[in-house]
């Protein structure tokens, strides 16, 4: 039976290869590069029979702009930050997800399924939670972090030494937390006030950077950089020197989602997939393999208690989570956030 | 229709559908992008504005638009005084040795231009090669770090397309006669000003050709300031690869778009204008 479904996958993939009409039940699924076990889609196509092929965005924006000029054709699953996840669903783009197909969203932490940008995750599947904050390797800042302060403004000892996030919400919500705004402040000059700190900042700032900040602790060419948990948890692999921290003012929760396009032609293939992931063993495999958090309680409580004493961050609970404040979609002000940063980006 | 028409006609269908399919109408869709007003999520909102070409002259646009133009006229100088004496050393040097020169030239064309650029990381950084290097010198200060500045992505544009700049005055050099050379002197002419009143003013179709490319490739290009630059220098390019792919703001993406086909169009038109002129000089 299992080498039956294996060749009709194989089927399945010569013919989407092929060019030829769109196999029922192909599915193209869009992630971050590295986001997800190798072996994820293989295993879902062997546990289900439905091929599935991977398309890689660097971005959320990157995706976002994909979709928005394509009205979200050629894609059936996507993952995309929950602020992204709540503009899709506001243009459209995204399906009714049917709880009868997903059984295994009973495994996701209640507090997982009840976010304010989608209670009842009604377009949205969580994946992946976590926060953001400061990424150092302890063995060259002479002071450990504490705040968004020594990122914005760094003792003499790190100038030069540091990089920042530069995707807008990230970057906006540095400069918002370190005068005592929300991530989410809409008000024009809290924006323009967050923004004239950011400018300020850069020029102690060694690179913005969003993708290989971790693997620059470990050359040892930046000593602090703004992070994400599970990103700095890549360094500490390498390096047990580099430790995250949640600055004293606070942090965002971040949510990324897993969202089904409403153009998709393979609606059921599509819940299936999302099933697939939720299950406690396939999601603990990838908590295990991307060392984010995620919010599956039946996952993380199989997880391995030495990846947690290596990794502390994997260890935050649900409670402390929610204690960070939520991302949410800015709506109209999204506008001032990304004017905003394409006026720190092009100051000098 | 006489035979050679159609025979014209036919041969230019593909080269000039294929122009008006993937050149003309995308250029034709920045250019109306350019006056919408820009949704939320990305796209244009179909009302009317001349705004984002008054915020393209914004003092802090234009600050970025100088500073590119600035960096590219320092990659275009550089990249025409290395390799100018580098395709006068190969059009002089021996016949045979020439395919095996111009290979040479042409080789670090077959690695990515990614790997190319990203190599100078490797190269310059804190930690990098360089500053290993200098250490086992006996160097004991702070890592320099030679990253991140105007100057890097001037250095990573020349390394580049310098071979272009090469190609280009090999190009118009292998064309002039042996005869010149030999003409000038017999005619009481110093080499130097052989090559003075000479060799250079043939040449100069060629070295504006190599400019022209070299200028108009680095003004636009956003992937050397993105690496070299650490997203610290902000040339045009990378304005605007970021107002599609992260600012979601299309219009003003496209307003910026269309300032840099019409700047690029003005250098093609002077090159043009060189060639010709010289053309006509060498003819009348």
């Amino acid at each position: 039976m299992a080498q039956f479904t294996r060749a009709l996958a194989g089927t399945a993939l010569v013919t989407v290869a092929l060019g030829g009409p769109a196999a029922a039940q192909s599915l193209v699924i869009s992630n971050w590069d590295g986001y997800m076990p190798e072996d994820l889609l293989d295993r879902f196509t062997e546990a289900t029979g439905i091929a599935a092929e991977l398309s890689v965005h660097a971005t959320n924006e990157e995706i976002m702009g994909r979709l928005v000029a394509g009205g979200g054709a050629g894609f059936d699953v996507v993952f995309v930050s929950s602020p992204f996840a709540e503009a899709l669903h506001a243009l459209g783009l995204t399906a009714e997800l049917n709880h009868d197909l997903i059984p295994n969203a009973a495994n996701l932490y209640p507090e997982a399924q009840n976010l304010e940008y989608d209670p009842g995750n009604t377009f949205s599947m969580p994946y992946a939670w976590g926060t953001t904050g400061l990424c150092y390797r302890a063995d060259l800042v002479e002071t450990a972090p504490t705040s968004w302060t020594d990122l914005l403004d760094p003792p003499a000892d790190l100038a030069g030494e540091v990089t920042m996030l530069s995707t807008d919400r990230w970057l906006m919500a540095a400069g918002l937390l370190a005068l005592g705004y929300s991530v989410n402040d809409t008000d024009p000059a809290h924006i323009d006030e967050a923004r004239d700190l950011l400018i300020s900042a850069t020029d102690t700032l060694l690179a913005f950077d969003d993708t290989t900040f971790y693997s620059r602790l470990v050359s040892g060419e930046a000593s602090l950089v703004h992070a994400w948990d599970g990103w700095c948890n890549y360094g500490t692999a390498e390096d047990p020197n580099i430790l995250f921290v949640v600055p004293q003012e606070g942090s965002d929760l971040w949510v990324d989602t897993m969202v089904i396009m409403a153009s998709s032609e393979n609606q059921e293939a599509a819940h299936a997939f999302i099933d697939f992931v939720l299950d406690a063993a396939n999601h603990r495999w990838v908590a295990e393999n991307i060392l984010y958090k995620v919010p599956n309680e039946a996952a993380m409580a199989g997880l391995d208690p030495a990846l947690v004493e290596a990794f502390p961050n994997l260890g935050m609970t649900p409670g402390e989570l929610l204690e960070m404040e939520q991302l949410r979609d800015l709506g109209e002000a999204q506008r001032d956030y990304t004017r905003a940063v394409t006026e720190v980006m092009a100051a000098q | 229709m006489s035979t050679a028409r159609t025979r014209t006609v036919l041969f230019l269908a593909p080269g000039l559908g294929w122009l008006a399919l993937f050149m003309l109408v995308p250029v034709g869709i920045v250019i109306a992008d350019s006056f919408f007003q820009r949704g939320i999520y990305g796209g244009g909102v179909y009302t009317f504005t001349l705004e984002n070409f008054a915020r393209a002259f914004d003092p802090l646009y234009a600050g970025v638009l100088l500073t590119s133009a600035k960096i590219a006229g320092l990659a275009t100088l550089a990249a025409v005084l290395i390799g100018y004496p580098a395709a006068y050393a190969i059009a002089r040097g021996p016949k045979h040795r020439q395919p095996l020169l111009l290979f040479l030239v042409m080789l670090p064309f077959w690695s990515n231009y990614l790997i190319r650029t990203y190599a100078w990381i490797v190269l310059l950084n804190r930690e990098g090669l360089l500053n290993q290097g200098l250490r086992m010198l006996g160097y004991d200060g702070e890592p320099i770090n030679m990253l991140y500045t105007d100057a890097t992505v001037v250095v990573g544009l020349v390394y580049n397309y310098l071979p272009f700049v090469i190609l280009a005055i090999y190009a118009s050099l292998s064309r002039l006669s042996g005869d010149l050379w030999e003409v000038s002197s017999d005619l009481g002419a110093s080499p130097f000003d052989t090559f003075r009143r000479v060799i250079l003013p043939l040449s100069l179709p060629g070295i504006a050709a190599g400019a022209v490319f070299v200028f108009v490739l680095s003004i636009g290009n956003f992937v050397t300031p993105d690496l070299l630059g650490g997203g610290r220098v902000q040339m045009v390019g990378n304005l605007i690869y970021d107002q599609f792919l992260s600012a979601r703001d299309w219009p003003f993406g496209s307003a910026l778009s269309f300032l840099l086909i019409g700047i690029m169009m003005v250098l093609l038109f002077a090159q043009a204008l060189v060639v010709s002129r010289s053309q006509g000089e060498h003819h009348g």
